[in-house]
């Protein structure tokens, strides 16, 4: 195949002609010009004329730049101009989506709210399936890192509520059995060993099972599930959801060795596993040595220690006055599960002022809604014990001082101390990981905080046989991101067992889709709706406060749901620009009700994002930028961060170089 | 033509103007039920743009059209002015009674080449001779689009028609007649070059007198084939215009600085300036020969001769000339109407 001077764009032929570096600075790298044909017999005829045109273009600017000393004057060198936008890479249409570019495991969430909007319940749970595994579970309890980075916090006010039409997806689906992977009856013949029965486990295994790889799971509860059984309470996340989602996994094969702790690393490298893959999140709570700890010890709790004896119906019951310490989630399930268990007293004591707590804002409502008071900005001091036995706490107050570093201390005011009352403490200030199991003689290298070194890319330490994800590898965070590593480290197992470079990974897969139907069909709907974000429904409290078991969060139901899922602006339908075809009529920069399209000259970046229609600001988010246009040499730069995916430039295109394209990013699995 | 309803979500940080009021607050009441990429939507466009960096109020624009695509598009921008669809080629004469009855709004007129050209242009160039205050936007598209692409008289003679059909009759110039007539601010611009058309038109605002703006507008269904002189392409081609055009509202300062002779500053009435910077040598918009030798001569070489054409300052307008109040009928009360014998014996007198 002759393709000499020829490159595609889209499904259209391209001539380029190298600039030599001498003429860089003003014409740039190379010359193109579109052949106009998808043919590429065509191209190859039509190429030689233009080509000819193009390097008589160069020769004359040689030689007039021999001349003409003026050019000299053009200040910006061509080469620091913003490049065209590369849209064959996978990533560029990616980021437009922002709820799952900002997904640790790139759920597709535009696709699946779309399918609840057409109320195709079980679709829109099996997208989630395959990418989270979790949906049930995740729609109660992800931290959804997708919210904050929604659309609609720029174009409008609140995310669309993503994380609870996951769960409406749950709570409506059909059955999923037909859909989900057969799992095959001959197996590979390697083994590989899970230690840990939480998220990041159970992603491994589902992911290798379907390949016919054979899993082992070592738990050291009588159940799997990890936190999400022990550490979420069962008000937030019923067990019945829990079972669901966990025994799906467990029935595609998995070997189970329950109440089973591994005690050393270097015994199970001996079983002759083929790998293994530690999934053990970060098991400890921090504690608090202050005055007092030792004496008072049996009225003072580990948060998820007894977070977990709840869980397993080990505790049912709590002192009347309760004192929480911390501020992060952990703390805001303590004080919920206290009240529910019989405290009539509790108060949620944290350090940092109150807009520096790291528990999730819905969270923190959620236990204000119970009124517990959350008083900030008081350091614990000593436990105060009367006859023996707890009766209170001792505070001092603090204010937060920021150094010109932006480096927090802690500041005592002078104020008094303050004294709380109370039966029992919990102590929720942190969690840490546990690895005394691990020998370091074995060839696994810990480095800082007494950390496993794990691979960021391919999650395998440095043992090549070990691999390392969840809260496991490089300490607390979600169990999206549990899943997200998950799927890496299966991706890494699979390469090492069929003897590839783990560091070879696959590409995501990618795919556009035009969405017209007709002259102004849209196989999508794009009418902005403009309604405020709907209020999950709660059971009331006279109920939910009473009974531990008692889901609080009633979720959508299916009215609701559409109403909210109609919100979702769709930002997987890409404006799909195609320079070949515009006449540069400017219609659509006329239309465009958010003002994103713009036809300038060309310049550098900066310059670019000053002079557009409206100033690009947020650096976050990127222009998109087209070949030279033929009529005036102008480019075309959309700025991505406001565009309501409206489809109106494309609607108002008289030639269809706009189009909107559905835009189907698939993270790269090992089936 | 869409049925998308244009969202009412906007830029969060679109630029305001000294109402307070953004690019937005100027659209129409609809969405534009022309053609997509009618050139005629981007002089909305442009119109919208002009009135919002001149801060003008809505409810002092009256918008007033005739009949034809161009004449529809007045419903596509300011939304809150008043406006009056007249009988085709008639908008002057309305234009000259609302003129005449209330002299303090801005009046803007959007016309086509068939209504302009054809039917209204009786009309049309006594509008010009008598120095009507009024921005008369011509949308020419040399086609009759509304009734499926007939040659207009604005069609140049070699400009064939989409189907191939030979034009056999030469083109009217609006912007040389209206000089001849007496108009006394004639510009050229083309919808597809908003860095020329804006500046223009804030101009043409603020112009006291008969200002017209002959702006070549493609029609993507009937007239932007290979062979129309007025389609994108050509257009673009074989554009020249006379000079770069800067707007300086009363109280700015003048930054433009050009060369010794290459600049020109024209005062208008209002206190504002308008600088021009000249592209064409020997060619000064205040001299009527030199403008209508140079359109015509451009017209000989293939070129679109584009930019402010010709201008008058000092020209006097209609209501001058005619020497009327400036309040507005509706402000005019019996006392002011019947001013008593004494004042009638004193015009009487006067005649005797």
């Amino acid at each position: 195949m002759d393709t000499r001077y020829l490159f595609k764009r889209y499904n259209t032929w391209w001539v380029k002609v190298a600039v030599p570096r001498t003429l860089r600075n003003q014409l740039g790298y190379d010359l193109r010009q579109s052949l106009k044909t998808h043919n590429l017999e065509e191209a190859q005829d039509l190429r030689w004329e233009v080509i000819d045109s193009l390097k008589h273009k160069i020769e004359e600017t040689k030689n007039s730049s021999l001349e003409d000393h003026n050019l000299q004057e053009v200040k910006v060198a061509v080469e620091t101009y913003l490049p065209v936008t590369d849209t064959s890479n996978a990533q560029y249409y990616h980021k437009v989506v922002d709820c799952q570019y900002a997904c640790p495991a790139h759920t597709n969430v535009p696709e699946y709210i779309r399918q609840i909007s057409q109320g195709n319940y079980t679709d829109a749970y099996m997208i989630n399936w395959e990418s989270n595994v979790f949906p049930g579970i995740l729609g109660r309890t992800c931290d959804r890192p997708c919210e904050p980075a929604c659309r609609r916090t720029r174009t409008h006010e609140k995310p669309v509520a993503i994380c609870r039409l996951k769960r409406v997806a749950y709570d409506y689906k059909g059955d999923i059995s037909e859909f989900l992977p057969q799992v095959p009856k001959s197996k590979t013949g390697k083994k590989i060993a899970l230690i840990g029965g939480g998220p990041a486990s159970l992603t491994v295994a589902r992911d290798l099972l379907v390949i016919g790889h054979e899993c082992v799971l070592f738990e050291k509860d009588h159940k799997a599930g990890g936190l999400m059984r022990t550490n979420i309470p069962s008000f937030r996340l019923p067990i019945e959801v829990l079972d669901e989602e966990v025994d799906l996994i467990l029935n595609m094969g998995i070997e189970t060795r329950f109440d089973t702790e591994i005690k050393s690393m270097k015994s199970l490298l001996d079983e002759k596993f083929d790998a293994i893959f530690v999934g053990t999140g970060a098991p400890r709570g921090k504690e608090i040595n202050i005055e007092g700890r030792e004496e008072a010890s049996k009225n003072i709790h580990i948060g998820i220690d007894w977070l977990t004896s709840i869980a397993f119906e080990h505790t049912d019951a709590i002192g009347k006055k309760v004192i929480v310490l911390g501020g992060g989630n952990t703390a805001m399930d303590c004080c919920r599960s206290s009240l529910r268990l019989g405290a009539e007293d509790v108060k949620v004591v944290v350090r940092s002022p109150f807009d520096q707590m790291k528990a999730s804002e819905w969270e923190l409502e959620e236990a204000m809604d119970e009124n517990i008071p959350i008083f900030d900005n008081h350091v614990p001091k000593k436990f105060i014990l009367r006859k023996g036995k707890l009766t209170g706490m001792e505070f001092e107050k603090v204010e937060a001082v920021f150094d010109k570093n932006g480096k927090r201390s802690l500041i005592p005011t002078g104020e008094d101390p303050v004294i709380f009352e109370c039966d029992d403490v919990l102590v929720a200030i942190g969690q840490e990981n546990a690895f005394e199991w691990i020998e370091r003689d074995i060839g696994i290298e810990f480095g800082e905080w007494d950390m496993p070194v794990v691979d960021k890319v391919t999650f395998q330490s440095t043992h090549p046989k070990i691999f390392f994800g969840g809260d496991a590898a490089w300490g607390p965070e979600n169990i999206i991101w549990a899943a997200a590593h998950a799927h890496q480290a299966a991706i890494s197992i699979n390469k090492l067992f069929n003897g590839e470079d783990i560091y070879d990974r696959p590409e995501p897969e990618s795919n556009l889709v035009s969405q017209k139907m007709g002259v102004h069909e849209w196989s999508y709907d794009n009418d902005i709706s403009q309604a405020k974000r709907f209020i999950v429904p709660h059971a009331d409290q006279s109920i939910s406060l009473k009974d531990i078991k008692v889901e609080v969060e009633l979720g959508f139901d299916e009215k609701q749901a559409f109403e909210e899922a109609q919100r979702c602006l769709n930002c997987d339908v890409q404006t799909v620009f195609v320079e070949d075809l515009c006449i540069e009529c400017d219609a659509c920069e006329d239309i465009c009700p958010t003002d994103c399209i713009n036809f300038i000259d060309i310049s550098t970046e900066e310059e670019i994002r000053k002079n557009l229609r409206v100033p690009a600001l947020n650096l976050d988010q990127d222009l998109l930028v087209s070949e030279k246009l033929e009529q005036t040499q102008r480019v075309m730069i959309k700025d991505e961060d406001v565009c309501l995916h409206c489809g109106l430039c494309a609607e108002r295109c008289p030639t269809g170089a706009w189009d909107m394209q559905t835009y189907l990013y698939e993270e790269a699995k090992i089936y | 033509m869409t049925y998308i309803v244009k969202p009412i979500n906007r830029h969060p940080n679109l630029e305001t103007n000294d109402l307070g009021l953004t690019r937005r607050d100027y659209e129409g009441s609809t969405i534009s039920s022309l053609c997509a990429g009618c050139g005629h939507d981007s002089i909305s466009a442009a119109i919208l743009e002009a009135c919002f960096q001149l801060n003008i109020s809505a409810h002092q624009v009256a918008k007033l059209s005739g009949i034809g695509c161009s004449s529809k598009a007045p419903a596509y921008f300011l939304n809150q002015s008043h406006g009056f669809n007249s009988v085709h080629g008639r908008m002057p004469s309305v234009a000259t009674g609302a003129n005449l009855a209330n002299p303090e709004l801005m009046y803007l007129g959007v016309s086509g080449d068939g209504d302009t050209a054809s039917i209204g242009i009786g009309q049309f160039i006594h509008a010009a001779r008598r120095q009507l205050n009024i921005v008369y936007v011509v949308e020419n598209n040399g086609t009759y689009g509304l009734t499926k692409g007939q040659f207009s008289a604005t069609n140049d003679l070699v400009s064939k028609s989409k189907y191939g059909e030979e034009n056999l009759f030469p083109a009217i110039d609006l912007a040389a007649m209206a000089i001849l007539a007496g108009a006394s601010f004639v510009a050229r611009s083309f919808s597809g070059d908003k860095n020329q058309l804006v500046p223009l038109l804030k101009a043409a605002m603020k112009h006291k007198g008969f200002s017209i703006l002959d702006v070549i507008s493609p029609c993507v269904a009937f007239n932007n084939h290979k062979t129309s002189t007025k389609s994108y392409d050509h257009i673009r081609e074989h554009n020249e215009s006379v000079s770069r055009i800067d707007f300086v509202p009363l109280g700015q300062e003048i930054k433009a600085n050009y060369g010794e002779g290459e600049q020109i500053d024209v005062s208008l009435h209002d206190g504002s300036t308008l600088t021009l910077e000249k592209l064409s040598e020997n060619y000064d918009p205040r001299d009527k020969s030199s403008a209508i030798s140079h359109i015509i001569s451009a017209d000989q070489d293939g070129k679109v001769l584009t930019g402010l054409l010709y201008i008058n300052p000092e020209a006097k307008d209609l209501e001058e000339t005619l020497n009327l109040t400036k309040t507005p009928l509706t402000g005019l009360t019996k006392k002011d109407l019947c001013p008593g014998e004494d004042k009638l014996n004193k015009i009487n007198d006067s005649l005797r």
